[in-house]
């Protein structure tokens, strides 16, 4: 792991029996797997899950003691293929990444491993990115379990059902070999909150054992006609097998009366905000009393028909509470009750939204609905639901529309991608507006202002892949920007490699800023940083000429402006056929600023000459049009007013937050903005020489200036 | 699993007290969230938080929630992992415009919730971006909060953090305990924060003052931008020369008009010399005496006053004579060394980014020479190859500033170059344009002079905002019969002034030719 020391956390993982954990849901689930014996851990990093891959990372050896192996697999289909070890041998591993885009990576994986089925338990921890604060399309992994028929355990958000979830989940896959998906929420998995752990177990089924003593068998192996068993085997034996589990070791549960006209069926997940929105009708406590009736279903997938026969007999509707669409879980109820014969109504959207987040007002509104239409006694008083809509109403709130400025995610302080995206601005003044295809990453940030650069983003690493169409005889070449956290997860094979197999004549920047940055700062392949663990220093350029590109241009430090966009003009205007590759280099700023800060303050403590660079303007000779902020976007880039009163535009000005990055600098030279910037040195422990240089041009220069002083006839103030 | 849930009995009236966190990326909102969460189980409370941080860490804003309450008899209370509007207690909001984002998301309402947040502003990219003032105005928070919020706390905290040398999650928390909204004493706050990791003292000693600060309660003032320092015109400087031009303004000008002028010769005595500005009180006479003519008194000389501002203006144009000045001045040295709040042994040394084109180094020539200069083709582009690159000029070596040193003091040269011949033809159209409006519409001659406000920058900016000045001048003919001639030019301005390439300026012009 990069620049962050997971070291706390890593000693949460070593709780025993008895003890109590408190700390974020991710968390405990990455305890959860130690305490179940798991064997081996993949995964690709990303929010809501990262934390789990970042906090392994750094326990090398706490898992060594254990004997479970840990991997950064290189992508989500790599952590899915991980998962074939459980398929021969009785050794429990699991996976995690961000869903649904992990799940979609993983998806090929995913379908061979559920078709021959698992002998030890295989567990895939779906961070499940949806509603507010994630950054993907809106989807639901529900559709992956159905159709490879992988069982889905959505637990309710609190810590100790989703340990249970992760221990219960493992023997579920190996009583009905089947690989088990583990649903978790963005919020789930930042929740802070507490259980008591329990002793960590090393795996049973060592993995050296399996490689020495191999098993083969195959009616595992997805050809036929094994395959076409499988398909038998899945309904026949598995699914059985999974229902059974379920029953009795009631995983789903029962809230509120028995007996009732009405009654809600929910996804675990949502239980929290469903007892918030009875609690605010009055229809529940604080402490999980409810006075209707609640399924909840922790396995979301398969669903057990027993149970929602029992549940649904003798009420005369049910609502389903189920996030995002399509409404699967709606639809097989409907089916499962039809079949059954029983007239239950099943309702769900309508009530409740088809589309977005079920939060505690919407959940609040759509479960009155459906009491008001269908058992409208149990509604009591009706109390008055929290309701803010008076005071949006005002005339005074509402002006704060026009006010509060959108403040979507950028580029951090000195972020080395800010003079790419200066450089690509500059360029498109000169050769004018060009087809730009974005990737995943921070670098997807250029398309929000002050940059407003790229037109589509296709998935990770497919940047390039994404502009193969833009393949023809033109006045213009296509720009594809793609990461080094993109390139290596897919982008050499399926944008470069198709590249250059297809001669697409166009143009590639590759930003390299040698972590995974987007997704906490990890290593990955072309990072800088020696790694014990693992294999860094693996250039991007040698990899891109591996695979067959001729025209490579490698940037050694982003903030050289000039250099950029001069790269980029050639790139874009050179004869040459076939892709041309830009690798622009310079490190994550965050990471760096990790990294270097410590080093700086220890070596300024210790006496040594260290010189530390800020950047300022010069306010009475800016003029305020802010033509460098349109280049930057900085937070530490902004702007002040000032009390001159023949000023009327609020000035540039750069804050202490200055990394001193020198985009400004490099920004005004090569656009040439003004000479309002400039660049302090600030020397600590200066040596004789500084010193004594330092007092003799203070002394000349200091006479010139009073020289002029004293001449010049001012009004002072 | 959960059989005890399956009876029903009385319903425990028990309810969490609910805090939300809006902060930006980077602001520490997580390091508070911890804080609060672990100042709740230290009280024996439950407490349980989350967040969206997601891809928002990177600068964007974040909301962080937090439930926490005593339980009955060791029960376990089910929290809330989202705030629902409407149901919120405390809200902390870690900005000025975050403040009025919790309020528009209805999480603030005034029958519950408390709002702490601190009022300085950290200016968005929409609004820093715009060619002129995109700034929000932060009143509209306040009168918002006013209405919204059952009571609030809110003064600069990022300021008492800044003096304290911490972070502004400090201060926030100090406020949180100066609210005394949680029933927790300010020693279990304090507590928390001792048994942190780093920086324990310089945050203890920014929540302290916080918490101080905070019982005092209500909303500090706010304003966009500080009041326009308008000096009252003094009897005397103790310089002859000075004085004169005082005596000047004091005499042949109306008082409303008096601290402009005073601004003005102020700026322009420092630009060229006092002849300069007698020259500038000149002009704005010619100015008051049409002004007068035609009703200014009633105006309160409007006309006179924007001539006072923009005249100075224009003719303190930025020339490469007054950057290299302005660039090699002793108070400019001592302003940056306090800046950078240097330690006695530091040593301090400045680069400056320059990129003279030949059009600034030729324009500051003798006007002949510098024309014969501009005809002659290939002598410019070849003065072009050779000053036109990046230059970074170490202003702290003496060969370096010597340059710039010399540059600076040619100011008795610059009467002569032709920059200055063109400023003065430029200032002169623009002056007789916006005369000759007076008799007809004296709105639209005071709006004319104010389009002087679109002309600034260097090079290819300069040459922007040049441009859209030109095409606000341009529209004048279209305007000048219509009576409401001068809020059209306003808006014109105004456009000219949102965005980068005058497309809304376009859109303006368009209509007015519309009309």
């Amino acid at each position: 792991m990069a620049e962050r020391s997971f070291a706390r956390e890593v000693e949460d993982l070593k709780l025993g029996t008895g003890q109590e954990f408190r700390g974020e849901g991710i968390l405990a689930i990455t305890k959860a797997l130690l305490q179940s014996g798991v064997g081996y851990v993949g995964g690709y990093q990303g929010s809501p899950i990262s934390h789990l891959m970042d906090v392994l990372a750094d326990a090398k050896p706490l898992l060594d003691e254990l004997g479970v192996h840990f991997e950064s697999s290189a992508s989500e289909a790599a952590a899915g293929a991980m998962l074939a070890a459980s398929v021969m041998y009785p050794i429990r591993g699991a996976v995690t990444w961000k869903s649904t885009v992990g799940t979609n990576v993983a998806a090929d994986a995913l379908a061979n491993l559920a078709s021959g089925g698992v002998m030890g338990g295989a567990l895939i921890i779906i961070g499940e990115d949806y509603g507010e604060g994630s950054s993907i399309m809106q989807e639901r992994s529900h559709a992956f379990a159905m159709k490879s028929q992988m069982w889905l355990l959505d637990p309710r958000p609190n810590l100790e059902s989703i340990v249970k979830a992760v221990e219960d989940g493992f023997e579920l896959s190996e009583v009905s070999n089947t690989p088990v998906m583990l649903e978790v929420r963005i919020r789930s998995c930042h929740v802070h909150g507490h259980f008591i752990a329990k002793d960590n177990k090393p795996p049973t089924f060592p993995l050296a054992q399996a490689l020495e003593m191999p098993q083969r068998d195959t009616n595992r192996i997805v050809l036929p006609p094994a395959s076409f068993l499988h398909e038998q085997e899945k309904i026949q034996k598995r699914w059985p097998a999974a229902i059974d589990f379920i029953k009795s070791r009631k995983l789903n549960e029962f809230f509120g009366p028995e007996q009732g006209q009405v009654g809600l069926i929910i996804q675990g997940g949502m239980y929290n905000g469903v007892m918030r929105a009875l609690q605010h009708m009055h229809l529940a406590d604080i402490y999980g009393t409810s006075s209707v009736p609640i399924y909840c279903l922790n396995v979301t997938y398969p669903l057990i028909d027993d149970e929602i026969v029992k549940f649904c007999t003798g009420k005369s509707a049910v609502l389903v509470i189920e996030e995002g669409q399509p409404e699967y879980i709606e639809q097989a109820l409907n089916t499962i009750l039809h079949r059954h014969d029983i007239n239950t109504r099943v309702i769900g959207k309508g009530p409740l939204p088809m589309a977005g987040e079920y939060i505690a007002p919407v959940l609040a509104k759509g479960i009155s609905a459906f009491l008001e239409a269908n058992d409208p006694a149990l509604l009591g008083n009706r109390p008055p639901l929290p309701d803010p809509t008076p005071v949006l109403q005002d005339p005074k709130v509402k002006a704060l529309a026009q006010v509060v400025p959108p403040r979507p995610p950028g580029f951090c302080t000195g972020c080395p991608e800010r003079p790419i995206f200066a450089a690509m601005k500059l360029v498109e003044q000169e050769l004018g507006p060009h087809h730009v295809a974005a990737d995943i990453g921070c670098h997807l940030f250029s398309i929000l202002p002050p940059f407003n650069i790229g037109a589509t983003t296709m998935g990770y690493g497919l940047g390039p892949a994404s502009a193969s169409a833009f393949n023809v005889p033109a006045g213009k070449r296509a720009i594809s920007v793609m990461g080094d956290g993109g390139f290596w997860h897919n982008g050499l094979t399926s944008s470069v490699g198709n590249a250059v197999f297809n001669k697409q004549d166009g143009v590639i920047l590759i930003v390299d800023n040698y972590y995974a940055s987007a997704t906490g700062g990890q290593d990955i392949l072309s990072s800088r940083a020696g790694n014990e663990s693992r294999s860094t220093n693996n250039t991007i350029v040698n990899a891109v000429k591996g695979i067959g590109v001729q025209w490579v241009r490698q940037i050694d430090r982003t903030y050289d402006v000039a250099k950029m966009r001069d790269t980029l003009r050639e790139a874009l205007t050179t004869p040459e056929q076939g892709p041309k590759v830009i690798v622009a280099s310079s490190e994550c700023m965050l990471n760096k600023q990790r990294r270097v800060k410590p080093l700086f303050n220890k070596a300024k403590r210790d006496g040594v000459r260290v010189v530390k660079e800020r950047f300022g303007v010069d306010e009475d000779v800016c003029t305020g049009d802010h033509a460098c902020i349109r280049l930057s976007g900085c937070p530490s880039l902004s702007v002040k007013h000032l009390d001159d009163p023949l000023r009327d535009d609020p000035v540039a000005a750069i804050d202490e937050s200055c990394v001193g990055c020198g985009n400004c600098g490099e920004v005004s030279e090569a656009a040439v903005l003004c000479p309002s910037f400039y660049r302090a040195d600030v020397i600590s422990n200066p040596t004789w020489i500084d010193r004594a240089m330092g007092r003799l041009r203070s002394a000349v220069i200091g006479f010139l200036q009073n020289r002029r002083a004293a001449g010049r006839i001012v009004f002072t103030d | 699993m959960n059989e005890i849930a399956r009876t029903t009995g009385a319903f425990a009236v028990d309810r969490p007290i609910g805090v939300a966190v809006l902060a930006m990326g980077g602001q520490g909102g997580g390091v508070l969230t911890d804080w609060i969460v672990a100042l709740a189980e230290n009280q024996g409370w439950h407490a349980q938080s989350t967040s969206v941080p997601g891809v928002a860490q990177r600068t964007g804003a974040t909301i962080y929630y937090i439930e926490m309450m005593k339980a009955k008899d060791g029960k376990e209370p089910i929290l809330s992992l989202m705030p629902s509007p409407g149901d919120v207690d405390v809200v902390v909001a870690a900005e000025w415009m975050e403040a009025g984002r919790s309020v528009l998301r209805g999480l603030v309402t005034p029958d519950k919730t408390v709002l702490i947040a601190s009022t300085h502003r950290s200016y968005a990219v929409g609004e820093k971006e715009k060619p002129g003032d995109g700034v929000g105005d932060p009143m509209a928070v306040t009168d918002a909060a006013g209405v919204a919020a059952k009571s609030t706390i809110a003064f600069d905290m990022q300021s008492i953090a800044d003096q304290n040398g911490s972070v502004i999650s400090a201060a926030l928390f100090g406020a949180l305990a100066g609210s005394q909204v949680l029933p927790f004493p300010a020693e279990a706050f304090a507590a928390v924060i001792r048994s942190g990791g780093k920086g324990i003292e310089p945050s203890l000693k920014t929540f302290e003052a916080a918490r101080i600060r905070a019982t005092q309660g209500g909303i500090a003032p706010v304003a966009k931008a500080p009041a326009k320092k308008l000096d009252a015109l003094p009897t005397s400087v103790g310089h002859p020369k000075l004085d004169r031009l005082l005596a000047r303004i004091r005499s042949e000008f109306p008082a409303p008009a008096q601290s402009l002028l005073y601004a003005g010769i102020k700026r322009l005595v420092d630009f060229q010399d006092v002849a300069y500005a007698d020259e500038y009180l000149n002009r704005v006479a010619r100015v008051l005496a049409s002004d007068r003519e035609h009703g200014g008194e009633l105006h309160t000389y409007a006309l006179t006053q924007a001539a006072a501002k923009y005249v100075a203006v224009a003719m303190a144009y930025d020339d490469i004579i007054r950057v290299a000045d302005l660039k090699t001045r002793g108070t400019r040295f001592d302003r940056i060394k306090k800046q950078m709040d240097m330690e006695d042994d530091q040593i301090l040394y400045m680069t400056e980014f320059m990129h003279p084109r030949a059009e600034e180094i030729v324009s500051t020539l003798p006007r002949g020479l510098a024309l014969w200069i501009e005809r002659n083709k290939t002598l410019f582009d070849g003065i072009d190859r050779i000053v036109n690159r990046a230059r970074r000029v170490r202003t702290g070596t003496i060969r370096a500033f010597l340059t710039l040193y010399i540059i600076g003091g040619m100011r008795g040269w610059r009467r002569g170059t032709l920059r200055h011949a063109r400023e003065r033809e430029h200032l002169q159209h623009w002056l007789d344009a916006a005369m000759g409006q007076v008799t007809t519409n004296y709105e639209l001659a005071v709006e004319v002079l104010n389009a002087r406000r679109l002309v600034k920058g260097y090079s290819d900016t300069h040459a922007r905002g040049l441009s859209k000045f030109d095409r606000v001048m341009d529209a004048i003919p279209a305007l000048a019969n219509r009576p409401d001639a001068a809020s059209w030019m306003r808006r014109l301005i105004a456009a000219a002034l949102q965005d980068e390439n005058g497309t809304a300026l376009d859109g303006a012009v368009k209509t007015i030719a519309s009309l």
